[in-house]
């Protein structure tokens, strides 16, 4: 396999996402032990800027692939221009942050390359010149070791996993690439931002979910109020999304989102497997069930057994306290 | 225009998972398989275009296992004809896009669902790389899909909002969930079921691009604890949370 290592950057709006940075610093790791340089590719139009901002992370190359047809984010636009880089910088490794953008790209450009494709990675090694990928199964309920047998491999590296502190003296040089037209058939028209205040599940650094045991979608009001003061996001179990309680862009578990927040705060949440298997990695759980026997309490790292409605606004108060005190 | 449905076999989401002797494979015993749930979308989603837009709807699964009981479930929620392409070995998204194109084929034109993702390897790449071999547009994760002639306009949810993509038709749609919601089949559908074509056919399968080493659970977390009953408990809580745990900021 070819050594180098080429970093498909995310950008929206000229701003490089931290899932990108991420990906550069797992590079990075996995160059020093293989051997190779690490290069990245930014694409979109009018992007010079930001691709400047690049130069001193430590890759030795930013390549620029610019045009007005990839100023919107298509499938087939993007996935030809960071083949065109990958050609350029021969790299036998492509990363790519695995947002939902990148989750979208990298398995077209695993195509394109004819490549194997490790997506939503956390753990990268490298044996005797090998590099091995780890990445979550069933929802973080096993993890699978594997190695690619083809001559390049594009991974996945999942947000949140490696740090983003790519800083450093290096000087990478800038290289334009010809953006050749592209079929495009499938783009990007518009985007909404979601409702301010609201903030996203797999993105909050702490989220307060809500189980069946909230008891209505009216009863998610007391679990929001404790959001707002942890600047936390709303999250939901199935059960719950399945009543219509809750969008499912809060449901946490095997068919919402897997998440690994600071703090998780489990609000009449019982703990069925799939719910467990989106939340276990979270770094401290807290779980208040009415019911002491819930599966919920085998993973909380702290529980309170109580009513709900009567504890999570009690915890408000309290908390709200704590945090002005300081 | 015909209209394709791909239908995965993983383990029910209620499965506790074990690992087997070999390391890289699970324990199969008391498992129960069923259809992917984002597939189940996706075949929901093609019964409905279907019957807006005409055609033949086909479902098309690929795998080593029996599912022939599973596959005249999609037939009585309304598909046409279901074939099932029977390898052995493990294959990966691009080993089942590769031999869904090859029989897919044929079909063409199509317009192709799956779901965004497998919930067993959970990688969300063959559908991309199905469009890839056939040429078709692709559109990821769509939760919302609208059809006006030969354009279709779908969103999907990205971090902190959501985008609408734009395709021509004939695509592949990879689906979320929430985008429908699947419907049971009758006991008069079951019934007609039986007649509708069910086909079996070896499929060669190619050759694995990643090689798995091991399957690993991943480490238990330690034993928590219950620190107390109701609202007396919460300034053991907010103490432990501060001055334990650390992660509140006095």
């Amino acid at each position: 396999m070819k050594t180098g290592i080429l970093i498909v950057i995310e950008q929206r709006g000229g701003e490089v996402k931290r899932a990108s940075l991420e990906a550069i610093a797992a590079g990075l790791g996995v160059a020093e032990k293989l051997g190779g340089g690490v290069s990245a590719v930014v694409i979109g139009n009018d992007i010079a800027a930001t691709a400047a901002t690049l130069s001193g992370t430590g890759v030795e190359k930013i390549y620029t692939v610019e045009g007005t047809h990839l100023e919107a984010y298509s499938t087939e636009g993007w996935c030809k221009a960071a083949t065109a880089a990958a050609e350029a910088s021969d790299a036998g490794i492509l990363m790519v942050g695995a947002t939902t953008l990148g989750r979208d790209l990298a398995p077209a450009l695993a195509a394109a390359l004819e490549a194997g494709y490790a997506s939503d990675c956390t753990g990268l090694d490298v044996e005797n010149g090998n590099l091995f990928v780890t990445r979550p199964v069933y929802a973080g309920k096993a993890n699978a070791r594997v190695t690619c047998t083809a001559d390049i491999l594009v991974v996945g590296t999942r947000p949140n996993v490696f740090p983003a502190n790519v800083q450093n003296d290096g000087t990478g040089t800038i290289e334009s690439l010809a953006a050749d037209a592209a079929e495009i058939r499938a783009q990007v028209t518009g985007i909404a931002a979601a409702t301010k205040g609201t903030k996203d599940v797999s993105e909050a650094d702490a989220i307060v979910a809500g189980g069946r045991g909230v008891g209505s979608a009216e009863g998610f009001a007391v679990l929001e109020k404790l959001a707002e003061v942890l600047d936390a996001a709303v999250g939901a179990s199935r059960a719950v999304v399945d009543l219509g309680w809750r969008p499912h862009s809060d449901q946490v578990g095997q068919t919402g989102k897997v998440v690994a927040p600071t703090l998780y705060i489990a609000c009449g949440v019982s703990g069925a497997i799939q719910h467990l298997a989106g939340m276990r990695t979270s770094k401290v759980i807290v779980a208040i069930n009415k019911d002491a026997t819930a599966p919920i309490f085998k993973v909380a790292d702290y529980g309170i057994e109580g009513d709900l409605h009567e504890v999570v606004p009690a915890l408000t108060e309290a908390l709200q306290t704590v945090m002005q005190q300081g | 225009m015909n209209v394709i449905a791909c239908i995965a076999r993983v383990p029910d989401t209620a499965t506790r998972i074990r690992i087997a002797a070999d390391e890289k494979t699970i324990a199969s015993d008391g498992v129960q398989y069923v259809i992917n749930p984002y597939d189940e979308i996706a075949l929901e989603e093609a019964v409905g275009f279907r019957d807006a837009h005409g055609g033949s709807l086909i479902v098309l699964h690929v795998g080593a296992e029996d599912f022939q009981k599973d596959l005249r479930q999609c037939l009585a929620k309304g598909a046409d004809q279901a074939i099932h392409l029977k390898t052995d070995g493990p294959l990966g998204p691009s080993g089942v896009a590769e031999i869904l194109a090859a029989e897919i084929q044929p079909f063409l034109p199509a317009t192709i669902f799956c779901g965004k993702q497998s919930v067993d390897g959970d990688v969300g790449g063959t559908g991309t790389m199905l469009a890839y071999r056939l040429d078709l547009p692709v559109v990821s994760k769509i939760s919302t899909f609208e059809v006006t002639g030969d354009t279709a306009t779908c969103t999907r949810e990205i971090e902190g909002g959501v985008e609408t993509v734009t395709t021509s038709l004939p695509a592949v749609l990879t689906c979320e969930k929430g985008l429908n919601e699947p419907r049971r089949a009758g006991l008069k559908d079951i019934m007609a079921a039986k007649k509708k074509p069910l086909e079996v056919k070896d499929a060669q399968a190619p050759t694995t691009k990643l090689v798995l080493e091991s399957l690993q659970l991943p480490p238990e977390r330690p034993e928590g604890r219950i620190v107390g009953e109701g609202v007396e408990a919460v300034p053991i809580l907010v103490d432990l949370l501060t001055n334990e745990a650390k992660v509140i900021q006095q």
